[in-house]
């Protein structure tokens, strides 16, 4: 086994396991933490990458400053979003099935709105990292790879100092754990929540950009990423930040080796065993309590 | 005495004759409706609505001529979404509730091959935009499909590519093969398996990825340990990007990349890699080459540019829309000169006819395909930055294969600075 290609793929698949922490964030908040199965989140990952586009065509903005830029909106948007589902399916207990059945009519929504506002050709952007690698000795790691690897870090880094630190980000964290202790103690849960989805919303700005930098993208890409996002969701323990890192780096890295060692082919079939493995073994994911 | 039942059922029967009679005038009147199922959503959308911008120009340029048998041409067009499983639907719609004249496929493989059982049960004429080997398996004798395969189409697709590595100064010996875990790339690679077998070439890596796939510095730093001498790529847009950024990121080098790679004749793709393309050797279908000046194909693309922007479409349009307007300038001379919309004598026209059409002459063969295939086997050169516009231009995708249309030299090794 040569030594240059396990430590390449070993370094690929950690950079790949920081964008899929990216990607999977916001579904931790939303499906781990709120018990929302927003369906629609690669949708809002898309939107994300088309606004990064869109800024970075139109204005010359880099990618991960029209993220920044775009959060702020998206998380006002997220709240709004939050308080219309709370009031047409949570507060009436109808958010199980139906609630399902509007996040996966959103997707579509979304996505046909891309459509029809950017069109269906493939987009791109421009950035001074896309292109060039950072070589020492016989490793290589191209810096649009790297980029989203650190500013996907750097993301839940944030996430969870916010929750640790901040009296509405312990909310947050309790909310998840028993919204009725909260009320107890003067909270209001839906508020909260409401908080925690425009979050979510919010870290899918930057996971589109993220992914915008990593390959061009068209309107229906999103759909790719549900299966992967909800697996390192689960995967990572639910509710964990650590996990979802960690969830990530993992099918990153087992991607990655069975690509070297095996086929690419099989990557999917080995992420996914890994999963099941692990849920044999431990129901609750891996940081899952 | 007539009686009361029979006088019921004579006059029930008078109506009906007078109400069919009446439909019968009106559609003689009315427009030649072409109904189709086009993918305007999802990921087949950019092909699918850039094809369906050439049926329009087409459409509306037969209508300020007078249209077709005097009578006016409409297109009625619904969303497959991509999704083949819309399709059957689409086209019983079309038939029995729109009553349509005529139906052409959607875009690409998958979408035409849903609509074969149906068109077959209704014996429609059914001309095909851009399916890769669809009638292989019904061997229906109504169909005729526009991208110019040839009757082995997947051999076909890597033919010029081997041919060409074949007569490099340095023979090859390896080469490594990969390609997407989807309909058109397994094909491609089986095709390419076939030729790389043929020319006594040792397969040294032959592995297919997921579909959404998103890095492949992996899969490419697993190819270069294998240090082939050539790599045979059968990849879609997404993934055509990413390897071709990989193999430069991971500093591959060899005799000849490139192959069945979708994307690399879309606008926003070449733009995209810009000089990284330089001497890839991949497939097209037409190419702004001398060799290439068919009559009326610049005055097309003039007019289909000039719309691009606004229908979100491919600004250049060189790869589908033209055989879809080809498509179009075929149905029209048999319509016309059949002088019917008779789906079987038009069939018989369309078969036993060569059409002159911007983008050359098409003679259909075996199957319904092309009686001669012209794949074409290019390479891009001489590519500085990353402007749209050069790629309009002559001398930047070089024809190499086949011999009557090439239009430059082969350069080697990859990549250009090597």
């Amino acid at each position: 086994m040569s030594m240059e290609l396990f430590g390449n793929a070993l370094l690929s698949g950690l950079l790949l396991g920081g964008f899929y922490a990216a990607v999977a964030v916001g579904i931790t908040i939303a499906f781990g933490m709120l018990d929302i199965v927003n369906i629609a989140h690669p949708a809002f990952i898309m939107l994300g990458a088309f606004v990064a586009y869109w800024l970075n065509v139109e204005y010359g903005l880099d990618p991960l400053l029209a993220a920044l830029v775009a959060a702020p909106f998206a998380y006002i948007a997220g709240r709004g979003l939050y308080r219309y589902y709370h009031g047409v399916f949570e507060r009436r207990s109808e958010d199980s099935l139906q609630g399902l059945a509007f996040f996966f009519g959103l997707l579509f929504v979304v996505e046909v709105s891309l459509l029809l506002v950017f069109g269906v050709d493939y987009r791109f952007v421009s950035a001074p990292y896309i292109g060039p690698s950072l070589t020492f000795g016989d490793y290589s790691v191209p810096y649009r790879m790297l980029v989203p690897f650190l500013a996907g870090l750097g993301v839940v880094a944030l996430i969870a100092l916010y929750l640790g630190r901040t009296f509405t980000g312990r909310a947050i964290l309790a909310v998840s754990q028993d919204p009725g202790a909260l009320r107890l103690v003067g909270g209001n849960p839906v508020k909260i929540k409401e908080a925690a989805f425009g979050l979510s919303i919010a870290t899918a700005m930057l996971a589109g950009a993220l992914l915008v930098i990593i390959q061009p993208i068209e309107p229906s890409m999103g759909r790719e990423f549900i299966g992967r996002a909800f697996a390192i969701c689960v995967l990572g323990g639910m509710t964990s930040l650590l996990g979802t890192v960690v969830a990530g780096a993992i099918l990153g890295v087992a991607e990655a080796m069975t690509t070297t060692y095996v086929g690419a082919a099989w990557g999917p079939a080995v992420s996914f065993g890994l999963l099941l493995i692990t849920l044999a073994v431990r129901p609750s994911g891996i940081f899952g309590r | 005495m007539i009686s009361r039942r029979k006088l019921l059922a004579t006059t029930a029967a008078a109506t009906t004759l007078a109400a069919m009679g009446g439909t019968v005038a009106l559609a003689q009147d009315g427009p030649i409706r072409i109904g189709m199922g086009m993918a305007m959503s999802g990921g087949l959308a950019a092909g699918g609505k850039a094809a369906l911008l050439a049926y329009q120009i087409w459409a509306e340029e037969v209508n300020a001529r007078g249209g077709l048998l005097g009578r006016q041409v409409e297109l009625v067009t619904y969303d497959d979404q991509s999704n083949p499983s819309t399709v059957p639907g689409i086209y019983s719609k079309l038939i029995d509730v729109d009553g349509v004249d005529i139906v052409i496929s959607g875009y690409a493989t998958v979408p035409t091959a849903a609509a074969m059982p149906v068109i077959m049960q209704k014996r429609k004429l059914f001309l095909s935009l851009f399916a890769l080997a669809a009638n292989d398996q019904f061997n229906y004798d109504r169909y005729f499909q526009l991208q110019p395969n040839g009757p082995n189409a997947k051999v076909e697709f890597s033919k010029g590519y081997f041919e060409l590595a074949m007569a490099l100064p340095e023979k090859p010996k390896t080469v490594a093969l990969v390609g997407a875990d989807a309909e058109f790339s397994i094909l491609a690679l089986e095709g390419a398996r076939e030729n790389a077998e043929m020319h006594g070439l040792e397969i040294v890596y032959d592995q297919t990825y997921p579909p959404n796939t998103i890095d492949f510095a992996s899969i490419v730093r697993t190819i270069k340990a294998a240090a082939p001498d050539l790599l045979y790529i059968g990849s879609y847009p997404p993934d055509s990007a990413g390897m071709i950024r990989a193999v430069h990121e991971a500093g591959f080098k060899a005799q000849m990349v490139g192959g069945g790679m979708i994307g690399l004749q879309f606008a926003g793709l070449k733009t995209q890699l810009g000089e990284m393309l330089n001497n890839v050797t991949y497939y097209d279908l037409y190419v702004p080459e001398p060799t290439m000046q068919f009559p009326g194909i610049d005055a097309f693309l003039v007019r289909y540019r000039e719309r691009a922007a606004a229908a979100g479409v491919d600004p250049l349009g060189i790869y589908i829309p033209p055989f879809a307007y080809a498509e179009m300038q075929i149905l029209e001379r048999a319509v016309t000169e059949v002088g019917s919309l008779d789906d079987g004598a038009l069939a018989d026209f369309i078969r036993k006819t060569t059409f002159d059409t911007v983008v050359g002459q098409i003679a259909f063969g075996e199957r319904g395909e092309w009686a001669a295939p012209r794949i074409l086997t290019c390479q891009f050169q001489g590519i500085e930055g990353s402007g749209v516009e050069q790629f309009g231009e002559a001398g930047r995708q070089v024809i190499l294969h086949p011999p009557e249309y090439k239009s430059g030299e082969h350069r080697h090794p990859f990549p250009a600075s090597a």
